[in-house]
């Protein structure tokens, strides 16, 4: 297959990277750019682990193809914590010990970010709804919504970026 | 390690350091001022090795931040079976804990021999060495010279009580989270090894086929196609080019389908009709209690087939070397996958080495090892590069082991006091002790498909009498005076089954609880009254009591189409206790909006990870009972998408909160797994309320409540 010269923008810099024409953005992210953060789960958006922020809204990108997001900000998990620092919603995820097995953990915090940079101050129903597309196979669910609270709570409107 | 000949008599009652008795085999400290312990047992996000981390540092008398815990390799892990039964911090905490005291009481003694402070007046902060509370400038790290802790445990050595704890019994932050929370690779998932290769596995498309012909699909240069009888895989240099090339493979095979399963409307049908082996689980008898008997019940309880349906595809990967075979898993048993892939394969177990590597969270026996002997299948075919095998999420769903159908018959005798006086169950089953080795042969899902592959043999079940398998919680633990209980193991397996989280105790207590607020009814009494009068154990009346009082069980005010229910049970009958209360809502659907938890695990070592274990087995309990079912027509499982096998959602999930009544003295006992049977019979016994009717097969959906109604 005739390989596709692709330039991605994620996390704030700029990638050049050669794939097959319909690689999906989650390929290109973890085999192309190395990062771990967005995770394969089902490989058609019903699950979450592999959420990525593109301009501002979280979606997964297991189905989304590598050229699609081409022109676009792509966010990972790895992206949200900037020199060192955690993001509220990482740190928060850390304060309430919001996970078991840990992998839907990346999906989870991304959507979370995305939320907040939207909407700082989400009622309870509305963080249900916005992770309604992430699921937990290990039943941290309530832990999971505290902890976005309590970042909402801690004021981290700057959320995804 | 080896076990020694002789095991120690005196450490029988820390069996995994009997069995691995060498200390180094459990601690060493590190340049640095580090401390490694070694344990037999894997995380999988139950929190386990936070758990044994706390210990360590406890008995050591070091900051918890300076011990890490190594991953678990037949290389060079103690050998403590496989991590399950919720038995770790039992089994490997009580050895951690006895080597680590071990290793303490021989450092003191070499800081006495060099001081000449007698070392009972030589105190240890930090893992510096103190004498009158001040440095003696010795530590554990300048101490513990090459070679150190190499010899054998000795006879048990006292222990720290825990009322003298100051790391151990408090919360401790997960020591995994930190790298989870930032993406960092952590899972074996995201391991890329030098020159690695990507395989997949193009699985039949039923469960009993037979492949005729590969046809002759169009594939890029560069695909490797392995094929030995009905085994077929591709490798390629990409994980994506992989995936496409095996869709072009699975579109070019042939095959012979057999069609092989049940109705899957009908699991009652082909439970009762099954050939089956009778075996008693429990039996006592008083005819004269017996025959006071007034009132009679009978009722039949179903669970269907249930799935683990992990975050994660199961995923492995291999290197075949010609001399010596590695493979990174994330199988729950790694040193019986070994002993289970050179069985399957005809090799030395010697020759192969298999790496634990964190998947996603596991609830038994999922389809980790089948995964690994793929990755080994195809290894095989490229000698000396590793090649990594990710199933799809349509193969984990449809390929991975289940958790059996089953079904149990009730009946039981009231006098004219309301007392239960005599109790029969019977449970129908496949077997739940599926897992690679157990029972005779690797039992590992590929071999079946090599040329002269024979078929798997339906799963064991354990000793009925051993709280194992489908007999697990099947004893109610009421006071009764003459009672039955027996099993009907399956003998056939159309669907391939083994654990799952609580094994039969999430439908025999299901089952049990139900019926005993059906017994109530009858007698008249108020559910939590009628269980604490047939209650000899006051733990048991403890967690029933408590639950009771923090969800306001007396109080209730009625809701048109709300119900409250109670369940109860102490986990296989002789570890955790939990009592359940749940708020269930059946207006448009059935749905649990709150859950109530009492629980009595013995001593706790971390009372945030104990929680968390409880809440998530809550939540799955909750979904299992109320939402998921595996469907299957007659060749093949048809449930294989998030769609198809839908599990509880954010705004699906109930409400959960956990006490935990504290024990003092109490052995420790898992907490993983006690609240799957008590939370699915309060939530039975909660619709019962909400919607008048009694629902008797799971899952409680709001088909079943109809079904139950037209029935009625």
């Amino acid at each position: 297959m005739e390989q596709h010269e692709l330039h991605l923008t994620v996390n704030g810099a700029d990638h050049t990277l050669a794939c097959d024409p319909d690689t999906p953005l989650l390929d290109a992210l973890r085999a192309g750019l190395g990062l771990a953060g967005p995770r394969f789960g089902c490989g058609v958006g019903l699950c979450g682990a592999c959420m990525v922020i593109i301009d501002g809204k979280a979606r997964p990108s297991c189905d989304h193809p590598a050229w699609a997001a081409e022109g676009t900000q792509v966010t990972t998990v790895e992206g949200l914590s900037r020199d060192g620092a955690l993001h509220a919603v990482q740190q928060a995820f850390l304060d309430e010990q919001a996970a078991q097995c840990g992998y839907c953990t990346s999906g989870m915090i991304v959507t979370a970010a995305a939320l907040l940079a939207a909407n700082p101050a989400p009622t309870e129903h509305e963080v249900r709804e916005a992770l309604d597309g992430n699921l937990c196979r290990c039943g941290t669910h309530g832990r999971i919504v505290a902890a976005v609270l309590r970042a909402a709570h801690q004021g981290s409107g700057q959320g995804a970026r | 390690m080896t076990p020694t000949a002789q095991p120690n008599p005196g450490l029988a009652a820390i069996p995994s350091l009997a069995a691995n008795p060498v200390l180094s085999s459990w601690l060493a400290f590190s340049p640095g001022g580090g401390v490694t312990i070694f344990s037999g047992k894997v995380e999988y996000g139950q929190g386990v090795w936070t758990a044994l981390a706390q210990i360590a540092a406890e008995e050591l008398d070091v900051a918890l931040g300076r011990v890490s815990v190594a991953p678990v390799s037949t290389g060079d892990s103690p050998d403590e079976g496989v991590t399950s039964g919720s038995l770790s911090i039992q089994h490997s905490g009580s050895a951690l804990r006895q080597a680590c005291a071990q290793a303490r009481a021989l450092l003191l003694a070499a800081a006495a021999a060099k001081t000449g402070t007698p070392a009972d007046a030589l105190t240890v902060d930090d893992g510096q060495i103190l004498t009158a509370g001040r440095p003696t400038g010795l530590s554990y790290w300048s101490l513990a010279g090459p070679g150190a802790l190499d010899r054998e445990a000795g006879d048990p050595v006292p222990v720290k009580p825990p009322e003298r704890w100051s790391v151990a019994g408090r919360s401790a932050p997960r020591l995994d989270l930190p790298d989870k929370v930032t993406g960092r690779p952590r899972f074996l998932h995201d391991i890329v090894l030098p020159s690695m290769r990507y395989g997949r596995v193009v699985r039949p498309p039923a469960l009993v086929s037979e492949l005729i012909s590969t046809g002759e699909p169009d594939l890029p240069p560069g695909v490797v196609v392995v094929r030995d009888g009905s085994f077929l895989g591709i490798i390629a240099d990409t994980d994506a080019r992989a995936l496409r090339a095996a869709r072009l493979v699975a579109e070019a095979a042939r095959w012979r389908i057999t069609e092989s399963l049940p109705d899957d409307r009908d699991l009652k049908g082909f439970l009762l009709s099954a050939p089956a082996e009778e075996t008693p689980v429990a039996s006592r008898r008083d005819p004269d209690a017996a025959a006071t008997a007034a009132t009679a019940r009978s009722a039949e309880y179903t669970r269907p087939f249930l799935a683990h349906a992990s975050m994660a595809p199961s995923c492995a990967i291999a290197r075949w070397d010609g001399e010596s075979v590695t493979v990174w898993s994330h199988s729950q048993g790694v040193f019986a996958l070994r002993d289970a892939l050179a069985a399957g394969l005809r090799l030395d177990p010697a020759r192969l080495t298999v790496h634990h590597a964190e998947g996603a969270g596991t609830y038994g026996h999922n389809g980790a090892d089948d995964a690994a002997l793929d990755a080994v299948l195809l290894a095989r075919a490229v000698p000396g590069r590793p090649v990594r095998v990710q199933w799809s999420r349509e193969d984990e769903m449809g390929w991975a082991p289940l958790g059996p159908a089953m079904l149990a018959r009730l009946s039981a005798g009231l006098d004219a006091d309301g007392k239960i006086v005599t109790w029969r169950q019977d449970v129908w089953s496949n077997g739940f002790i599926g897992r690679p080795g157990r029972g005779g042969g690797p039992r590992l899902l590929a071999l079946a498909h090599l040329a002269g592959g024979e078929p798997m043999p339906p799963a064991p079940d354990g000793a009925a009498t051993g709280a194992m398998g489908s007999t697990r919680n099947a004893v109610p633990g009421y006071r009764i005076p003459d009672l039955e209980v027996v099993r009907h193991r399956l003998l056939t397996m159309p669907i391939r089954t083994s654990s799952l989280r609580s094994l039969g105790a999430f439908l025999n207590v299901f089952a049990i609880e139900s019926f005993m607020d059906e017994l109530a009814e009858c007698a008249g009494a108020d559910p939590v009254a009628f269980r604490l009068a047939h209650v000899a154990d006051p733990r048991a009346a403890r967690v029933i009591e408590e639950v009771a009082e923090f969800s306001g069980w007396a109080g209730r005010p009625r809701e048109e189409g709300t119900g409250y229910g109670v369940g109860y049970a102490r986990y296989k009958g002789l570890a955790g206790y939990c009592a359940a209360v749940a708020e269930v809502e059946a207006l448009d659907d059935v749905r649990v909006r709150r859950i109530w938890l009492a629980v009595d695990v013995g001593t706790v070592i971390n009372p945030d990870g104990v929680v968390n274990q409880v809440e998530g087995g809550a939540v799955q309990s909750a979904s299992w009972a109320t939402r998921e079912r595996v469907t299957f027509d007659r060749a093949r499982i048809t449930s294989v998408s998030w769609d198809s096998y839908p599990v509880l959602r954010f705004t699906e999930v109930p409400e959960v909160a956990v006490r935990i009544v504290a024990a003092p003295g109490q052995p420790e006992t898992g907490a993983g797994e006690i609240a799957q049977g008590p939370v699915a019979a309060a939530i039975g016994n909660g619709l019962a309320q909400a919607a008048g009717v009694r629902v008797r097969d799971l899952p409680l959906t709001r088909e079943q409540v109809i079904r139950a109604i037209e029935a009625s």
